[in-house]
This record gives structure tokens, C-alpha cells and sequence, in this order.
């Protein structure tokens, strides 16, 4: 009984140094003085255009991520197209890799004498230290997670219904969204609360393809190290308590879908 | 089409990498890639990679032991908080950090600008990769096996050792393994925490984004592509644990 006990108390006990009592202390050291100081500094011009600026690249990126997501899936399973199992292995890729080789592949390929930069640039369109560029660098990082929630229901259900209808005369289009989306609507959802999650919180590839300027091309998570650097406690405490409850939310929303999405545990 | 996607979006972005920091050749590759500020940076990232894969090892399975085997008051919360840094921008998991163990933390530790403060930040990251890739191993384990070699007389840690952790490796590997690549290329956790000191607690992630900076595009570049290969190679790696897993099952 006591091993059982050493085990439970020795993980309750990591898991609060390393994960509860520092999140604990954000929320404290933004409320430390009363909700007053919070708002004064999530209000300010440049965090407001930050927040914005944040959820306006979130709402592109995500959509594209999951219509590509659910496609991709499809091309993953339905279809034996041979080289399926390559773009199976690139779509792991943004999972595996930094985010600072996400920015910098983006920030070579659009500079002035990159390949596609000086092309662009000679033609009047700006791709860094723009939005373009941010939204690249998201989409980019927040590409796997609907195709990863999506591949694996999509081979539990199988193909008899799909092939059923088909005899039946059924047009494809309309096969997909009586048969095929009813049944992964709920993986499709965690996919999307997932990728959302990466969007909002996108930091090192945003870093290096913005810029970074206050007030123009910074996201909430650049205002946070911005009023960090420049010892505004109160406003980077602050922006992150607002993210951080973001993430809670995105974790209602995951225990909310998990058990309904049936094929994992719990 | 989503082949086309792939390639705008991920393949020809780091194509352009790989072309840029291999411009000037092998050998002028190596001598950028390896001077001694990126060696001692990248020697650092491997060290601290391979602890927290090592930390990651024991406290994720008890984590998830604890989850799947134990009871408890709040057990289901703490089953939700696990994902946490799954959802908490890395940012905001660095400041937190800060905020608690670093200069104005008020406990009396201070592990800011320290080889500790950027593990611990990797360990925060890297919480629930372990936990989440165990657990549903643990769940699905049949406890008849565990229950004849206990009325055999076995003691519990060799159960453990014996019967439970043979089943758990697969999956214990490749949440490592997923823990691993996200250490190895880390930043936004780290970039508050550690300060920045070449030689002491840069990490390579920050090497390339101050030689960048810097204006140094070839460095970081160089730099960028060494953090490429190692990721596709831990993905290889993953792919060959499942596939050999998948096939001791059946």
C-alpha cells in the first residue's frame, strides 16, 4: 500500500511544482491588486490590437487547416494513391519540428532575395513582417491535428456504408454529408478545438516572419514577451492570464468532445 | 490538391531552407554548423533533451499509473489538467515559470538564466506526452495476468517489471520519443527563462533566432537544417516502434 501511495503523491507532486503552482501564481500576481490594474492593461491600445490581431489570423488559418484536414484524410484512407504514404509522413512533420524552422524556412523563402521575396516584392505584394506571412507561419504549425483526429475514425467506421449507398445511386457529394461527416463530426470538432489551441498560442515561427512591431504585427503571444522585455509586469501578467483562460477554455471543450468522439479511453 | 496545400504550405518553405544552408557545401556546412558557440548550443539541447526524456520516462508512467490504477478525490480534474500544456501557449508557460521560480518568486529559489530554469520549462512542455501515450495502454491491460503472478508469490515491483512494463514500452517509447523532438526544438518556452547566455543556457532554437537576427542568415540557417534532420529522424524513429509494436501484438 505504501509503493501505491509513493506513486501517487510523488506524481501529485511533480505535477504541481512544474504545472500548478506556477500557472497558479499567474493568475494571482495579474488579480494581486484587484481587477482594476488586469483591465487597465489588457485595454491598452496595443494589446487590444494584438487580441485582435491574434484571433483575426486564428479564424483563416483554421478553417483552411480543417477543410484541408478532412480532405486529406480522405486521401489517406479511401484512396490508394501511391505516394499517400509520404504525405502521411509530411503531415506528422509541424508536430516534430521547431517552430523557429518553421519562421525561418518562410522568412528565407519571402525575403527580398529569397525565391518567391524578390518576385512578389518587385510586384508590390508583402509577405513578411505582414499579416501574409503570420498567417502562413500559423497555418503551417497548426496543420496536423484535424488529420490526425480524422485518419483514425475514418478506418475504424469503414467503408461498407459508404459503398452501400454508392450502389444505391448515391452521388458522392451527397454520400460525404449524410454517411461520411455525421460519423466523423465529433473528431472533426477535437481537431479544430486542437488547431484553434495552436493558433492562439503561435509564438517562435510568428516571432521571426512579423517583425514584431507593437500596435502592426504583434499577436497577444508576442505582447506577452514584449511587455516582459520591457519590465511591464503587470501587462505581460496580464495577457497571459486572458491566454490562459483561452486554454482553459479549449480544455472544456476537449473533456466536452472527448468521450462523445468514443475511440480513445476515459 | 491536399498534396498541392502540403507543398505551399510546408515543402517548398523548407525546401528553401535546406537549399539556403547548404549553399556554400559540405564542408562549408560543417564548419558553420559546428563552430563552438553552435556546438556548445546544440550539445546543450541534446543533454537537456535527453534529461527530460529520462524525467519524462518515470514521472509520466507514474502520472498515468496514478490515473488508470489509483483513486482519488479531484481525479478527473487532474486527468483534464494533464492537457494543459497542450493548450497553454509556451509563452505563457516560460513566464509562468518565471513568475515562480525565478528572481521574484518570493520562495526563495531562483533558476532564471540557468541550465535548470530552461529544463524546467522543457518539462512543462513536455508534461502530457508520456501520460497521454501510456495511459490507454494501461487501461486496455488485462489484469488476470498481474492477479496469477501476484497469487504466485511475485512482489509487486517485479509484477511491474515483468508483466506490466514489457506492455507499456512500445508506447512509453514513442511518447519519449514525441517528448524528445518537442525539447529538441523548444522556444517560446525557453526564450524568457534562460536568459540567452551563449555557452551557458543558449538552446539551438535560440542560437538560430539570434544569428538570425544578428543578420547571420547562413548560421542560423545551417543551424535550422541540423533541427530538421534530427526531427524527421525522431519521426522515422516513431514509425518504427509503432510498426513493431503493431506487430507483436498480432
Amino acid at each position: 500500500m505504501t509503493g501505491k501511495r509513493l506513486v501517487r503523491f510523488g506524481s501529485l507532486g511533480y505535477l504541481t511544482l512544474i504545472l500548478v503552482a506556477p500557472v497558479s501564481l499567474i493568475f494571482w500576481r495579474a488579480f494581486e491588486h484587484g481587477a482594476h490594474p488586469f483591465w487597465a492593461a489588457i485595454s491598452n491600445h496595443d494589446a487590444v490590437h494584438a487580441l485582435r490581431l491574434t484571433l483575426e489570423i486564428t479564424v483563416i488559418a483554421v478553417p483552411l487547416n480543417t477543410i484541408f484536414g478532412i480532405v486529406c484524410a480522405l486521401a489517406i484512407v479511401r484512396h490508394r494513391i501511391p505516394g499517400m504514404g509520404l504525405v502521411n509522413a509530411i503531415v506528422d512533420l509541424p508536430m516534430a519540428l521547431s517552430p523557429v524552422v518553421v519562421g525561418l524556412s518562410l522568412y528565407l523563402l519571402y525575403a527580398r532575395n529569397g525565391w518567391f521575396g524578390g518576385w512578389l516584392l518587385g510586384h508590390g505584394v508583402q509577405i513578411l513582417f505582414a499579416l501574409p506571412s503570420m498567417l502562413l507561419a500559423t497555418t503551417f504549425v497548426s496543420l496536423p491535428f484535424v488529420v490526425r483526429e480524422v485518419v483514425p475514425v475514418l478506418r475504424e467506421i469503414g467503408i461498407e456504408q459508404e459503398e452501400a449507398a454508392a450502389t444505391l445511386g448515391a452521388h458522392p457529394l451527397a454520400i460525404f454529408r449524410r454517411i461520411t461527416l455525421p460519423a466523423i463530426r465529433w473528431a472533426v470538432a477535437y481537431g479544430v478545438v486542437l488547431t484553434t489551441a495552436r493558433c492562439l498560442g503561435e509564438f517562435g515561427a510568428v516571432s521571426i516572419v512579423s517583425g514584431g512591431i507593437a500596435g502592426r504585427t504583434q499577436t497577444l503571444t508576442q505582447y506577452v514577451q514584449a511587455s516582459y522585455e520591457n519590465f511591464d509586469q503587470t501587462g505581460a501578467y496580464s495577457a497571459s492570464v486572458l491566454l490562459a483562460l483561452l486554454a482553459v477554455l479549449t480544455l472544456l471543450a476537449m473533456t466536452v468532445i472527448r468521450p462523445r468522439e468514443g475511440h480513445r479511453g476515459n | 490538391m491536399a498534396l498541392g496545400y502540403l507543398s505551399v504550405i510546408v515543402l517548398v518553405p523548407l525546401a528553401a531552407l535546406v537549399s539556403k544552408g547548404t549553399e556554400g557545401g559540405w564542408h562549408h556546412f560543417w564548419q558553420v554548423a559546428f563552430n563552438p558557440e553552435a556546438q556548445a548550443a546544440l550539445e546543450l539541447t541534446l543533454g537537456l533533451a535527453g534529461a527530460v526524456v529520462a524525467i519524462n520516462a518515470v514521472t509520466g508512467t507514474a502520472l498515468a499509473w496514478t490515473l488508470v490504477r489509483d483513486d482519488f478525490v479531484g481525479k478527473r480534474f487532474v486527468n483534464t489538467l494533464i492537457d494543459l500544456p497542450f493548450a497553454l501557449p509556451t509563452i505563457v508557460a516560460g513566464l509562468t515559470l518565471l513568475a515562480l521560480y525565478g528572481p521574484t518568486g518570493g520562495i526563495g529559489v531562483n533558476i532564471a538564466y540557468t541550465r535548470w530554469g530552461v529544463l524546467a520549462a522543457l518539462l512543462f512542455v513536455t508534461l502530457p506526452f508520456v501520460v497521454r501515450t501510456v495511459q490507454p495502454v494501461l487501461i486496455e491491460l488485462d489484469r488476470e495476468m498481474e492477479e496469477a503472478a501476484a497469487s504466485l508469490g511475485a512482489a509487486r515491483f517485479t509484477i511491474f517489471r515483468r508483466i506490466v512494463f514489457p506492455h507499456l514500452l512500445p508506447a512509453l517509447l514513442s511518447g519519449v520519443a514525441l517528448a524528445f523532438a518537442r525539447a529538441i526544438g523548444e522556444f517560446g518556452a525557453v526564450i524568457l527563462i534562460s536568459g540567452n547566455l551563449p555557452f551557458k543556457t543558449e538552446v539551438t532554437s535560440v542560437y538560430v533566432f539570434q544569428h538570425l537576427n544578428a543578420g547571420d542568415t547562413t548560421g542560423a540557417s545551417a543551424l535550422a537544417v541540423l533541427l530538421l534532420v534530427i526531427s524527421l529522424a525522431v519521426l522515422l524513429g516513431i514509425g518504427t516502434v509503432r510498426r513493431w509494436a503493431t506487430r507483436h501484438d498480432r
